[in-house]
């Protein structure tokens, strides 16, 4: 097995599924119904994304795990997601601040990986990318329309950025996993997307009317670990609700 | 078998255009361009789809209706297959199934293929006509319907709120 490619899979498949996970807890809750739906259909799209990488990721390990063996009977120390997709929703404001920076992240992520040497990787990239793309450009609208509303979504947007802004810099973190895979070719080095990322993410807050967060991303990352399988206590909590019928009745269908 | 297998691929696209969309029933799964191949293999008959969104929910079904349609024409062995590259895209649309979204209430997709080589951020230019009165008069309400093919609209002239088939 290809223990790198295996990881790096984990990664992009856990970091969609807690995302999606996270995003459809304001089912019920949007502050308004047409966020609502747009809330939830990003949701789904990221599982959908979420199930061809781990479909992809248990064919790599080759002990014949599926998705849902995968998603439903890993522990947390067993995720490899970003910390940033796990952290609560807070408020709707808080909620868009993560989905821009992550959304911005995984469109340059993405974009990089259709070019990956490994076919199948490349294929899922280009299949997510024209849905990220859409995201982005999304979450973008939504944070200028709060950052440049009133004065107290202007303050609350700012608030909630600089609040998740620290999590953001383990999105461009190399390690062995990363390094060995990009010297083959098969996905791009993290540091390297940071410029691209950080100049649109500028672009989007200026319109915004937003400061961007003096925090250099590129140095030794404030919170990191969720990639090497440590995280907060939040993932442990989305966890025991996303994984308790499968747990509680295994094998259970309906 | 033999004479089953005579069956040319044309012929069976043929009969999966009256294979509905389940979310959509007035276009077909030919007509959606989520039909990517029909070949045989021997005596089985290997249709290839590709999904629309990644998570769509609709795959399942459409995987379903397809091995019943083709197994009630007396094709019993059907092999469905999914393929993700290419990734489909509104463009494969047809024409017939444009119309049939307009005269369902569901503009069709106003312009080419989402671009995927950016993410800047354009003003709206785009004009979706109302499929309802044909006003340009109208304005997006959400990036997202009913489902994640679609993005939801407001007509300011006949002041009804529409389904638009986002370009993808």
């Amino acid at each position: 097995m290809d223990q790198a490619l295996f990881q790096y899979l984990l990664r992009m498949g856990d970091s969609t599924l807690i995302l999606s996970h996270r995003l459809a807890e304001w089912t019920g809750r949007g502050p308004a119904i047409e966020e609502e739906l747009a809330v939830a259909n990003v949701a789904l799209d990221l599982l959908g994304q979420a199930r061809m990488w781990l479909t992809l990721a248990g064919q790599v390990e080759g002990e014949s795990r599926d998705e849902d063996q995968l998603a439903y009977l890993r522990d947390a120390h067993d995720y490899r997601n970003y910390l940033i997709v796990e952290r609560p929703n807070g408020h709707y404001g808080d909620t868009m601040a993560r989905q821009l920076l992550f959304d911005v992240w995984h469109f340059f992520v993405l974009r990089a990986l259709t070019e990956s040497a490994d076919s199948r990787v490349a294929d899922v990239a280009a299949k997510s990318l024209k849905e990220v793309a859409y995201h982005a450009r999304r979450s973008a609208d939504v944070v200028v329309r709060l950052g440049d509303g009133t004065q107290e979504s202007h303050q609350r947007m700012q608030q909630a950025m600089d609040d998740i802004w620290p999590y953001a810099g383990e999105l461009f973190v190399d390690d062995a996993v990363t390094l060995r895979l990009a010297e083959a070719g098969i996905v791009p080095e993290m540091a390297g997307l940071l410029p691209d990322w950080r100049a649109h993410v500028r672009d989007v807050l200026n319109e915004a009317t937003l400061t961007m967060p003096d925090m250099d991303l590129a140095n030794r990352p404030a919170h990191r670990g969720g990639i090497e399988g440590r995280h907060t206590e939040a993932l442990g909590y989305i966890l025991a609700e996303m994984q308790f019928l499968q747990r509680a009745y295994p094998g259970a269908q309906w | 078998m033999s004479t089953l297998q005579t069956l040319t691929p044309h012929r069976i696209m043929e009969w999966l255009e009256h294979v509905p969309d389940p979310e959509i029933p007035v276009i077909s799964v030919v007509d959606l361009g989520i039909i990517r191949d029909v070949v045989w293999d021997g005596s089985t008959c290997t249709v290839t789809i590709t999904p629309t969104y990644s998570g769509c929910p609709a795959m399942d079904q459409i995987t379903t209706d397809v091995v019943a349609a083709l197994q009630a024409r007396g094709i019993t062995d059907v092999r469905v297959e999914t393929r993700l590259s290419p990734a489909w895209t509104t463009d494969w649309l047809s024409d017939k199934g444009r119309q049939a979204l307009k005269g369902f209430g569901i503009a069709p997709p106003a312009e080419q293929a989402i671009d995927v080589s950016a993410i800047t951020r354009r003003d709206s230019t785009l004009q979706v006509p109302c499929p309802l009165c044909g006003s340009r008069k109208t304005r997006l309400v959400s990036h997202f319907g009913s489902t994640p093919c679609k993005a939801l609209y407001r007509c300011t002239a006949c002041g009804e709120p529409f389904d638009y088939f986002k370009a993808h």
